[in-house]
C-alpha cells in the first residue's frame, strides 16, 4: 500500500506467539507500569490551598483604574462598549460637578458602568480600544454565582481601589502589574 | 446431656462474632477509601483528602451520604424480592467470616479461647457454599428491578459465577489432596509446620486467584455491573443504603476471598515461612496477635492486589470471559488436579513407577 507520508506505519497483524497468548508476562509488565506510577510527583494540587499562577497575560476579570492620584481614569466615551463583540458592556456619562475634581480625572466620567461577565468573552478589546487606560483585564476570573444578576459586575466590583486612601488594598489589587505614566 | 449450653463458650463466640462481623464492616469501610487512594496514586492524582486528617472519614461522609439519600423502590419492581436483594448480598457476604481462622488460640480467664467463631470439619465446603449463595443476592436484585439492564446484569453474575465456581473448586480438590483435610484450621496448622501451600499448588494458586477477582466481580471480570454497557448493571435500580450495601457486600467479599486465599495458600496466621516461632519464647497471647496481625498483613497485600490489578487491566469481552473459564482454566485445573493427584500417588508408592 502506498502511503501519503514517511511517517505512517504498517500496523502487524501476525497472529500472537505461543507466549504472547499466555497473556500474563503482558499483565506484568502493565502492572509494573501502574506500579511505577505510585511514586511519581502527583499532577494535581490541592487546589484552594494551592493554586497555579496565570500566565502574566491572562485575561481575567476586568478591572476600571484609577491614576496615581486616585481618581477614575475612564470619560464613559463609550469606545469600550463599541468594542465589546459581546456587548457586555453599558455605561452612563455623567457630567463631574466642581468639588469632584478629586474623585474623576476628566470634566465627564462613567455614573454607571456594567459588565455582564456572562456575556463578556474575555477577548481583551475593551481594554485595547481604551485610550485612557481605564479598563484592564487582571488575572483572577469571575467566582461562581447562584443568581444571575449576580454576575453583572457594577463599578463597586470593577475599580481598583484608591491608591490614595487604601494603598495596601491598591497593591493587593494591582498584583504583579507594572504601572503606565500616562500623558494627558 | 448433649444439648447442656455452656455460657462461657456462647459468650466468647458471642464476643468473637461482633468482633469479626464489625471489624470486617470497618475494613470493609477503609477498603472503599484505599480504593480511591490507591486509583488516585495510580492514576497521578491525590484521592480524596478533604474529611478528616488525610482524608480518613471520607468513608464515614460516604455512608452518611448513603443513608441520607432518597430511597427509591420502583413502582414497576418486585418490592419484597428488591428489598431482599442487597439483604441477601450482605448477609451472605458477612457468614463467610465464621469458619476463617483469624488467629490461633489466646489464654483469657483460664480458658483458652480459639480466635475462630467455628472450626467445623467441613471449613472450605462451607467457604464455597456461602460464596455461591452471594450471587441470589445479585440476581434477584437484578431480576426484581424489571429492568432489562439489571437483568443483564444479573444473568452475567449467575453465569459468571458458575463458570468460574468449576476450576476454583477443581483447585481445591488438588489442594485437598495435598493437605488431607477440609477445616481451614488444620490447614493453617499444618502450613506452619511444614510450608505454606503456595509452595506446592502455585498453579493452582494463580487459578483460584483469577477466580477469586472473577467471584468478587471485580474488574477484569466485572461485568455485571459494567457501567458503559449497562449503565449500572444489577444496581440500576437503586438508591441509598440499599445500593451501599451492594457496593459494600463487594468490598467485604474482597476482604473475605483474601482472607480466604491467605488461609488456603499463604500460611494463614503463619508469620514466617520455613521457620519455627515458637523459637522466640513468646507467650502464646503475644504470638496469637502477632498471628492475626501477620493474617492481616497478609489479606492486606491481597486486597492491593485486587485494586492495583483494577486501575491496570481492562475489563473483558463477555465471549472472552467465558473462554477463559471454560477453555483455558478449567482444563488447566484438571491437569493440576490429576498432576497433583499422579505425585502423591507416586510418593505414596515410595516413587516406584
Amino acid at each position: 500500500m502506498q502511503t501519503l507520508t514517511n511517517r505512517a506505519k504498517i500496523v502487524e497483524r501476525k497472529p500472537m506467539s505461543m507466549g504472547e497468548r499466555m497473556y500474563l508476562p503482558a499483565i506484568f509488565k502493565g502492572m509494573w507500569i501502574t506500579f511505577k506510577h505510585i511514586f511519581r510527583k502527583k499532577a494535581t494540587i490541592n487546589y484552594p490551598e494551592q493554586k497555579r499562577p496565570f500566565s502574566p497575560v491572562f485575561r481575567g476579570l476586568h478591572v476600571l483604574n484609577r491614576d496615581a492620584e486616585g481618581r477614575e481614569n475612564c470619560t464613559a466615551c463609550g469606545l469600550c462598549a463599541v468594542a465589546c463583540p459581546a456587548e457586555a458592556i453599558t455605561m452612563e456619562a455623567a457630567e463631574r460637578k466642581p468639588g469632584e475634581e478629586h474623585l474623576y480625572r476628566e470634566e465627564k466620567y462613567a455614573a454607571k458602568y456594567e459588565i455582564n461577565m456572562l456575556r463578556c468573552i474575555f477577548c481583551g478589546l475593551c481594554e485595547e480600544a481604551c485610550p485612557k487606560d481605564a479598563i484592564y483585564l487582571s488575572e483572577t476570573f469571575a467566582p461562581a454565582n447562584y443568581q444571575r444578576q449576580g454576575f453583572i459586575y457594577g463599578k463597586d466590583d470593577l475599580l481598583i481601589p484608591n491608591p490614595v486612601t487604601e494603598p495596601e488594598a491598591y497593591q493587593k489589587a494591582l498584583g504583579g502589574r507594572v504601572v503606565k505614566e500616562m500623558t494627558h | 446431656m448433649l444439648l447442656t449450653i455452656e455460657w462461657p463458650v456462647v459468650l466468647e463466640k458471642l464476643i468473637l462474632i461482633i468482633i469479626v462481623v464489625s471489624g470486617s464492616l470497618v475494613i470493609a469501610m477503609y477498603t472503599t477509601f484505599a480504593e480511591r487512594k490507591v486509583a488516585a496514586v495510580i492514576q497521578d492524582r491525590r484521592g480524596p483528602n478533604r474529611a478528616g486528617p488525610f482524608g480518613l472519614l471520607q468513608p464515614l461522609a460516604d455512608g452518611l451520604k448513603l443513608f441520607f439519600k432518597e430511597e427509591i423502590i420502583p413502582s414497576f419492581s418486585n418490592k419484597a424480592l428488591f428489598i431482599l436483594g442487597p439483604c441477601l448480598a450482605m448477609l451472605t457476604a458477612m457468614m463467610t467470616g465464621a469458619v476463617i481462622p483469624w488467629g490461633s488460640s489466646v489464654h483469657l480467664f483460664d480458658r483458652t479461647i480459639s480466635l475462630q467463631i467455628a472450626d467445623i470439619n467441613i471449613g472450605v465446603l462451607f467457604v464455597f457454599g456461602v460464596v455461591s449463595m452471594g450471587v441470589y443476592g445479585i440476581m434477584i436484585g437484578g431480576w426484581a428491578s424489571n429492568n432489562k439492564y439489571s437483568l443483564l446484569g444479573g444473568l452475567r453474575a449467575a453465569s459468571q459465577i458458575i463458570s468460574y465456581e468449576l476450576p476454583m473448586g477443581i483447585t481445591m480438590i488438588a489442594l485437598l489432596m495435598v493437605t488431607g483435610t477440609l477445616s481451614l484450621n488444620e490447614m493453617v496448622v499444618q502450613q506452619q509446620q511444614t510450608m505454606w501451600n503456595f509452595c506446592y499448588q502455585p498453579l493452582g494458586f494463580l487459578i483460584f486467584l483469577i477466580c477469586a477477582f472473577a467471584e468478587c466481580n471485580r474488574t477484569p471480570f466485572d461485568l455485571p455491573e459494567a457501567e458503559n454497557e449497562l449503565i449500572g448493571g444489577y444496581h440500576t435500580e437503586y438508591s441509598s443504603m440499599k445500593l451501599g450495601f451492594f457496593l459494600f457486600a463487594e468490598y467485604i467479599n474482597m476482604f473475605i476471598s483474601s482472607a480466604v486465599m491467605a488461609t488456603l495458600f499463604f500460611g494463614g496466621y503463619d508469620i514466617i515461612p520455613f521457620y519455627d516461632e515458637s523459637a522466640w519464647g513468646l507467650s502464646q497471647n503475644t504470638m496469637a496477635i502477632l498471628g492475626t496481625l501477620a493474617l492481616l498483613v497478609k489479606i492486606g497485600f491481597f486486597l492491593f492486589l485486587f485494586m492495583w490489578v483494577r486501575w491496570t487491566i481492562p475489563r473483558f469481552r463477555y465471549d472472552q470471559l467465558m473462554n477463559l473459564g471454560w477453555k483455558i482454566l478449567l482444563p488447566l485445573s484438571l491437569v493440576n488436579m490429576l498432576g497433583t493427584g499422579a505425585v502423591i500417588l507416586l510418593k505414596q508408592n515410595g516413587w516406584h513407577f
